[in-house]
């Protein structure tokens, strides 16, 4: 089971309007580098309940999907 | 060339979008309903498990608790409603600018000159009802068809998460034996006055002759024979050319009985407000006022009267409705709910000619005040200004009706009869 956890974001704003995550920031404001974006598509998160921005992302060699609802981050975290 | 139309129809949308968001119970039976302490106490939409329950949309929450006593009820989220159809309109707008939208959660869409480009009619609307799946997380039923009635129906033949096309080939095999009410526009008392005439199924209203369905009901008889048969023309509306705004209007059921001219007002002048809100915003002036009453035994009445002078100034509204109400009411029973509209419309920008006795002073004044208060309550929120009259009847007048209003489907006939 996985639930919604609202994360901060350390995020590059480029000149043409993207915004790319770079590092996230853990509950336990742990800091977690972002080393690859590998997809990025709108889509629904059906796990965590909701829908945004989905950012698949390389965190550490595991695949962690970030997403970007409206103008909140959040995570599908483990329970 | 045949047209190819598609109404997108969301499942269950209030409910889909919640149980989306809570993953904890999409396997309960589940309905978003009105508060009942503000006594909107009825069911507004429900999933698919808590219609095996026999739940009737529109039935009081403890009427639904009786029949499923495990039924979650959620309150109704109307801006997250509002951002999923938006976005449901933006995965549209990605195949066709010929979107006319029925109500929140349904659409109607012209692909005649794109469907070819994605492999055909069908192949496209499974690409629209899966992208949706995928991006939204809700499920919607494609209707695929020639015309705009055709393609309802098949929005409604199979759901949810389907797609049905209906083609001039089998249109018969398919929507003629449907019973006839399934048809658009076919309501109770047409249905009524239809099985009087041993006409049951839409088939029966096709086959019927044209004079006979004229003589029973009129013009709508010609119409229905038209829809039964797939002759309907009308076309997509695209969404921004609809602003054939013909009334706007604001009513509220309130927490506890009105008793009093006092109350009544009270409520009316936010009404009233939230109304001449939306008027200004569509830039028009009204000619008409009109006032709506039910009580407490669900009794209804409606009076309206025809201004002198076009106006979109909130206190002349205001003070209109409060003389309808005082000159058509007699309080022998304490009213349950109020409501406004204005009608006869002209543009703001249209010049009127005043007599010597209006003080056209006080009018600029008065358009003066509502344009800060527009301004305030658009930059800040509705409550930052509010009548200072309202806060002794705070119980009763803490509602937004400007934000909270909901869009409902416009007749479809509006344009018609």
């Amino acid at each position: 089971m996985c639930k919604k956890v609202y994360v901060e974001v350390n995020a590059k704003f480029e000149k043409d309007g993207n915004i790319i995550p770079q590092s996230i920031i853990w509950e336990d404001e742990t800091v977690y580098k972002i080393d690859k974006i590998t997809d990025i598509c709108v889509a629904a998160s059906l796990k965590a309940g909701g829908s945004g921005i989905r950012y698949t992302c390389l965190i550490k060699g595991v695949q962690t999907y970030l997403f970007l609802e409206k103008d909140r981050w959040f995570v599908e975290a483990k329970k | 060339m045949e047209r190819i139309i598609f109404h997108i129809d969301c499942n269950k949308f209030y409910a889909s979008v919640e149980c989306l968001h809570r993953p904890e119970i999409r396997n309960l039976p589940v309905a978003v309903g009105g508060s009942e302490k503000s006594r909107h106490g009825i069911i507004l939409t429900k999933n698919e498990i808590a219609s095996k329950y026999d739940l009737k949309v529109g039935e009081p929450l403890w009427s639904a608790r009786k029949k499923c006593p495990n039924l979650v009820i959620i309150p109704p989220n109307f801006p997250l409603y509002m951002r999923f159809s938006k976005e449901v309109r933006r995965i549209l707008t990605d195949y066709t600018d010929i979107i006319e939208p029925f109500g929140i959660d349904e659409s109607w869409i012209d692909v005649s000159a794109v469907a070819h480009l994605y492999g055909g009619a069908e192949k496209l609307a499974y690409i629209i009802k899966e992208r949706i799946k995928a991006e939204l997380g809700i499920t919607v039923s494609v209707g695929v068809s020639f015309n705009k009635v055709f393609a309802k129906l098949g929005s409604d033949y199979k759901k949810p998460d389907a797609v049905t096309v209906i083609t001039k080939e089998n249109f018969k095999k398919i929507v003629w034996p449907l019973p006839a009410n399934d048809l658009l526009y076919i309501g109770p008392a047409t249905y009524r006055t239809l099985q009087k005439h041993y006409r049951y199924t839409i088939g029966d209203v096709a086959n019927s002759d044209l004079k006979s369905l004229q003589k029973w009901l009129g013009k709508v008889g010609i119409m229905l024979h038209s829809y039964a048969n797939g002759y309907d023309l009308t076309p997509v509306y695209k969404g921004e050319l609809l602003p054939n705004i013909k009334s706007i209007s604001n009513s509220t059921t309130t927490p506890r009985d009105l008793k009093s001219f006092e109350e009544v007002k009270a409520v009316l002048f936010v009404l009233t407000e939230s109304v001449c809100r939306r008027l200004r915003e569509q830039c028009f002036k009204c000619s008409v006022v009109k006032i709506y009453l039910r009580d407490k035994d669900l009794a209804t009445a409606s009076t309206q009267k025809k201004l002198k002078y076009p106006t979109d100034i909130t206190r002349e509204i205001f003070q209109t409705a409060c003389s309808l109400f005082a000159q058509n009411y007699n309080f022998n029973k304490p009213l349950r709910s109020v409501g406004i509209a204005v009608t006869d419309f002209s543009s703001c920008d249209c010049p009127v000619q005043y007599d010597f006795l209006i003080d056209t002073k006080k009018k600029m004044q008065l358009e003066k005040i509502d344009k800060t208060v527009d301004i305030l309550k658009k930059r800040y929120g509705n409550f930052t200004i509010q009548s200072a009259s309202l806060l002794k009847t705070a119980d009763i007048t803490n509602f937004n009706p400007h934000d909270d209003h909901i869009i409902h489907p416009v007749g479809v006939l509006k344009n018609k009869i």
